[in-house]
């Protein structure tokens, strides 16, 4: 399952962040996550997911401590580099409106693979596939986005996050806009991807029903603790 | 994909996008027009009259002179007698002379009357000399030679009978209509005030005036164009005329001279210095009217960066979305330029097929009304110039979006703030 089991997925030792204006911080004492292993990050608005999601995609620095994925020191790396990172080991599906609404289905899922470069052709062949057994049907590919269903437009955000194969998949609440059926069957289909592509899944949600589909997880509120096996 | 992300966004904004495209086309081809306005006004002017050394009018000032000489604009103070024209051609150092007699039209089109020297010797734009498209320069007294505008528009051909009017105004109450002229030449298109003249010799405007006095035709006394042609048909004046000179070196000392001339007040006139100072005078309002349409342009530009801004709060989520998939801030803030670009260079592209159009509709009226003949090669290498500025001057002030896309970009992170 996992090409490179060696190198942690991510690895992170006594992380912190605070804002300049001061006030709130957040602590990580250590995290560790190999390839495969799904972690669930739980907690309520305003305890720090964002921010520790900004943090995991190297959109920002953390203030000290030591955050590597798939083995790159993402804290000594300049801004582009990791830009560059995120592009080929980092896939992020958003909460909803994850897609551009002018670009159709396609495009829209080859926006990862250009940004990490990838060659066109195969992208595009691995896009086709993906998006297929994503349960999105050839007819939908040339449509404009917002088209979509919202429950085929995570569907969509997910095809286009596993595109450029990354290490790492980051999604923030993508059920949240889903009614239950679409949710288990959302999951049902992001976990067995991400399986199939080796990548590990960090998965933020308030909805605590959806820990029976991680192997660990993370509260919020409780960061001294650490992580937990579900 | 850049491309294709630039080309898309602004299809999808086409709403607002079509109204800065309309601001952009009207005020670019307002600068690229007046601009060509501009140079093709100063060459039409600089190329009506060349080869001429002086041109000799009535004591008055240069312009004046110039104005009613070459351009057929406004009149004589006073005419030249014919005699005094008579003794100074005679001077050494004249090569040529062609006298000039103002003072009639033909439906709004100045007569003109002269010799044939002015055939052979009249020189336009870079030395070229008048070719006659159809026919031969007038032989007999009523015979006429007609500008190439003049023919056209008047749909006149060889042979044709044509009345001239007393005076200068398109309609003329006082005609000449006892004695009619023959077209036996038309003139080759010259771009100059040639072409909206009808000449005719010294005689004609001699013998056509021959039962007047005093600006009106004497009751009682009327002759019949025959009868004219037994009556001494020398001009008693001239309004003026433009001289050649053997060698340039003499100029100054004959306009010398010829100011100082005893027998009348005269002026001379170097066309070229003339043309100069009219030209300095003109390029006062045409410089304004290039200001104010640079000024214009900016308002366009301006506008166009004020919808960009406004539109940066909806395209957050875009913004953000870029930035997830792997996008540097680097890649939005030339995403936002090459919007910029694209609305700019499209705009500059209607605008230069607006501008042809317009030109193209209203060369005619122009060369009719103004005496301005204005070419369609609006493509030259101004133009090229002002295009670059333009798209320079875009691209500089797109940077105001593309920076805050770029900061909004390093501060927002992956949230996307709605």
């Amino acid at each position: 399952m996992t090409d490179k089991p060696k190198i942690p997925a991510i690895d992170l030792k006594q992380l912190q962040f605070y804002y300049q204006s001061g006030g709130w911080q957040l602590n990580l004492p250590g995290l560790t996550l190999h390839c495969g292993q799904h972690l669930f990050v739980r907690g309520v608005s305003g305890s720090g997911k964002t921010t520790l999601l900004n943090l995991l995609c190297g959109i920002t620095r953390p203030v000290s401590g030591e955050l590597y994925v798939n083995g790159q020191p993402l804290h000594q790396l300049s801004s582009s580099a990791r830009d560059s990172l995120r592009a080929k080991h980092i896939g992020v599906v958003f909460q909803q409106l994850n897609l551009i609404p002018y670009l159709s289905v396609l495009d829209n899922t080859l926006l990862s693979s250009h940004f990490a470069g990838q060659n066109k052709t195969d992208s595009v062949n691995r896009a086709k596939t993906l998006l297929q057994r994503l349960g999105l049907q050839q007819d939908l590919w040339h449509k404009p986005a917002t088209n979509l269903s919202v429950g085929q437009q995570q569907r969509v955000a997910i095809a286009r996050a596993l595109l450029p194969k990354p290490t790492l998949l980051i999604a923030d609440e993508p059920t949240s806009a889903l009614d239950s059926d679409n949710r288990d069957a959302f999951m049902r289909v992001m976990l067995a991807e991400a399986d199939a592509n080796g990548c590990t899944v960090i998965f933020v949600s308030h909805d605590q029903s959806l820990t029976q589909y991680f192997h660990y997880q993370l509260d919020m509120q409780q960061l001294a603790t650490g992580v937990q096996p579900c | 994909m850049l491309m294709k992300l630039a080309r898309l966004s602004l299809w999808n904004r086409r709403g607002t996008v079509l109204m800065t495209w309309l601001s952009l086309t009207i005020s670019i081809a307002l600068l690229l027009g007046i601009d060509h306005l501009r140079t093709e006004a100063k060459s039409s002017f600089t190329s009506t009259v060349s080869g001429t050394d002086l041109i000799v009018g009535a004591r008055s000032g240069q312009l004046n002179l110039l104005l009613y000489s070459v351009f057929r604009i406004g009149n004589a103070t006073a005419n030249i007698s014919w005699p005094s024209y008579q003794r100074i051609i005679k001077h050494p150092q004249i090569d040529w002379a062609i006298p000039i007699s103002l003072g009639d039209s033909h439906r709004g089109y100045r007569v003109m009357g002269t010799n044939t020297d002015y055939f052979s010797h009249y020189r336009y734009a870079n030395s070229q000399p008048l070719v006659l498209a159809q026919g031969k320069p007038f032989e007999q007294v009523f015979d006429t030679v007609l500008g190439a505008e003049v023919a056209q528009k008047l749909g006149y051909k060889l042979g044709e009978q044509i009345e001239l009017s007393h005076g200068v105004g398109a309609v003329s109450f006082s005609q000449h209509k006892d004695k009619p002229f023959t077209v036996v030449g038309i003139l080759a298109r010259t771009g100059t005030p040639v072409d909206q003249t009808v000449h005719v010799s010294l005689e004609a405007i001699e013998a056509i005036h021959l039962d007047w006095q005093q600006g009106a035709p004497m009751p009682g006394r009327q002759l019949s164009s025959e009868q004219t042609l037994a009556h001494d048909l020398t001009p008693k004046s001239i309004t003026a005329f433009m001289v050649g000179l053997k060698s340039r070196m003499a100029t100054f000392t004959l306009q010398r001279q010829i100011n100082e001339f005893k027998n009348e007040p005269l002026t001379a006139i170097l066309p070229g210095v003339a043309l100069a100072e009219l030209w300095q005078m003109l390029g006062m309002v045409e410089n304004l009217l290039l200001l104010i349409s640079l000024l214009v342009l900016l308002a366009a530009l301006v506008g166009m960066i004020t919808t960009l801004l406004a539109s940066m709060k909806e395209r957050q989520r875009e913004m953000a979305i870029l930035r997830a998939a792997g996008a540097h801030p680097w890649y939005l803030f030339v995403l936002i330029q090459l919007e910029v670009l694209l609305v700019t260079l499209l705009s500059m592209l209607s605008a230069a097929a607006l501008l042809f159009i317009s030109l193209y509709l209203l060369q005619d009226k122009l060369a009719a009304d103004f005496g301005l003949f204005i070419s369609l090669q609006i493509v030259q290498l101004t133009s090229l110039y002002w295009a670059g500025a333009i798209l320079l001057l875009s691209a500089v002030l797109a940077t105001i979006p593309g920076v805050l896309a770029y900061r909004k970009a390093l501060a927002d992170g992956l949230t996307i703030r709605l």
